[in-house]
């Protein structure tokens, strides 16, 4: 049986030189298709892949994927911080349910939680400069 | 003790001046005394990053061959229309100017999310932007369309003329009804669900010079991470509105109107911002030096959070009726605590105005000043004060006879 699923991986700083897309072909003959991709060596990377394959292939690369340190979302989207176009407002911090953001407050630095983000879009079109971005 | 701008500017020249940031004054006060610190400080800076409607550039295009009379004409901006009521080839983009067909509030909230001021950071940024024009031709200037790629570096003029910018306090926004009101003052939720503010408070130039007794046409200022100047003062200046017994005014009142050469501004700090449901608007970075002539002038600066006070106001009904009622005042202090009290509830705080980039502005605008690259000026007018007797004036209606 084959599988085709959307996946959301977030790479640790260290993991973002590494090819393990390639890998996911390679050794577990998966074909791929990119959907959005920020990944900049040494940064904290996500990239949103359509991933498809034997359904028994499929489960070993996500096994892999695991493995490797790389944290993946089951859902099918992911709203992340473009950390340039965020201007440390604060409009969202009382728009957001789940109070992913928080003032640091010394700085007044708005910080943003991805952990605690359930993907409910509401600060995508409440934050003024538009620094919230969804990935489907 | 009393010191001039001239005696100020020849410390800085020499390197030598004293220069703090209005937050860092309020404990130097506090420490030292309002004497001994006016004697030591010898500039204080202060900065805000807000969205600031009043905001818009004046672009001189060049002239086409053959000519083309834009004056009169339509011309857009990446699809943003742009003002041509004046000479043949000078425009004026606005922040809130919207493409032809964005849809608006159709689809309501509407997201805006392209319009003037994102034109404007584009240019400032030094991108290409797409210019379509359509002219009705003369003699003189045949052409009847021009389509074309401009930049910033290639046009004449780019000039940065905000017609109001950096409020003198303001209102705090709350939804008093039972739905989601979408507002220039952010997304406000039902039954007072949050209370948003705009002011960068103790940092802000015009609470840090209340009576404006420094700030003046011709003061030079940051302006957009480049060098501006204070033009006049801004439109709906107001400076007869409610004061507390430190000076400061307790509601929106006095405005500046500021100008600066366009080409040596940041994209950083001139962002193209939106509002959902409300528009496009650009996000301004002003930074205001005040020069310790006094001690009265210190004491001004030294003011903090806890002692500047804005109205809550409730924008589901008060604010769209023009009702003036109010639901109370809170200081800046209870603001920045994250909550508030509005009819005994306990409501939570968001900001508008950035205070960490309000910082970051009054922090460069020192740093300018003790290398020794910006001097002072003397203003050359006066902005008009209490003694005026000016207040902005709501608009009356009159029926227009046949
Ligand atoms: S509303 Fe946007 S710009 Fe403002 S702090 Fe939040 S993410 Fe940053
Ligand atoms: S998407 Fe929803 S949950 Fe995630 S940060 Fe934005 S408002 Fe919070």
């Amino acid at each position: 049986m084959n599988v085709s699923r959307r996946i959301v991986l977030h790479f640790p700083p260290n993991m973002t030189g590494q090819p393990v897309v390639c890998r996911l072909v390679k050794d577990f003959g998966l074909t791929f298709n990119i959907i959005r991709a920020s990944v900049s060596p040494g940064q904290e990377g996500l990239l949103i892949l359509e991933l498809s394959g034997e359904r028994k292939n499929y489960d070993k690369g996500i096994k892999y994927l695991t493995e490797t340190g790389i944290e993946i979302q089951s859902l099918s989207q992911d709203v992340v911080r473009d950390e340039a176009k965020c201007t440390h407002c604060g409009a969202c911090i009382t728009i957001c349910p789940t109070e992913a953001f928080a003032l640091e407050p010394k700085t007044r630095k708005v910080l943003f939680d991805h952990n605690k983000c359930v993907v409910c879009g509401l600060c995508v079109k409440a934050c003024p400069p538009r620094a919230m971005i969804l990935y489907f | 003790m009393a010191k001039t701008i001239a005696e100020i500017n020849e410390k800085i020249r020499k390197g030598k001046a004293v220069v703090v940031t209005a937050e860092e004054v309020i404990d130097i006060a506090k420490e030292k005394g309002i004497r001994k610190a006016a004697e030591e400080i010898d500039v204080v800076t202060t900065g805000t990053f807000s969205p600031m409607c009043g905001s818009g550039a004046f672009l001189n295009i060049g002239h086409s061959k053959p000519r083309i009379k834009l004056g009169g004409g339509k011309v857009y901006l990446n699809d943003v229309p742009v003002y041509t009521g004046i000479a043949a080839v000078d425009v004026f983009i606005g922040a809130t100017a919207l493409p032809d067909d964005d849809p608006r509030n159709k689809f309501y909230p509407g997201e805006f999310n392209y319009g003037g001021g994102s034109v404007i950071q584009e240019l400032v940024a030094g991108k290409d932007i797409r210019l379509t024009a359509a002219a009705y031709g003369t003699d003189c200037y045949p052409r009847k369309k021009l389509e074309t790629l401009i930049n910033i570096r290639d046009i004449n003029e780019a000039i940065l003329f905000d017609v109001r910018n950096a409020y003198q306090n303001y209102n705090v926004a709350v939804n008093l009804s039972d739905k989601v009101r979408y507002t220039y003052m952010g997304v406000l939720k039902p039954n007072l669900g949050n209370a948003n503010y705009c002011s960068a408070g103790q940092l802000s130039p015009l609470l840090n010079d209340p009576y404006y007794k420094t700030i003046g046409v011709g003061t030079k200022i940051f302006l957009g991470g480049g060098i501006g100047y204070v033009a006049w003062h801004g439109t709906q200046h107001n400076p007869t509105a409610l004061r507390g017994d430190n000076g400061v005014p307790r509601r929106g009142a006095g405005t500046l109107a500021v100008i600066g050469d366009l080409k040596q501004m940041k994209p950083e700090w001139l962002v193209g911002t939106s509002m959902l449901g409300y528009g496009c608007t650009l996000t301004v970075g002003i930074g205001v030096p005040i020069p310790i002539l006094s001690e009265e002038i210190l004491r001004y600066t030294a003011v903090s959070d806890a002692g500047i006070l804005a109205p809550v106001v409730d924008y589901s009904e008060a604010y769209p009726q023009r009702e003036p009622d109010i639901l109370g005042e809170v200081s800046y202090a209870e603001l920045k605590s994250g909550h508030i009290k509005v009819q005994g509830k306990d409501v939570p705080t968001s900001s508008l105005s950035s205070y960490l980039k309000a910082v970051e502005i009054a922090s460069i605008l020192r740093k300018w000043i003790e290398k020794g690259e910006f001097l002072l000026t003397e203003p050359v007018a006066p902005l008009p004060g209490v003694e005026s007797g000016i207040s902005s004036k709501p608009l009356k209606e009159r029926p227009i006879a046949e």
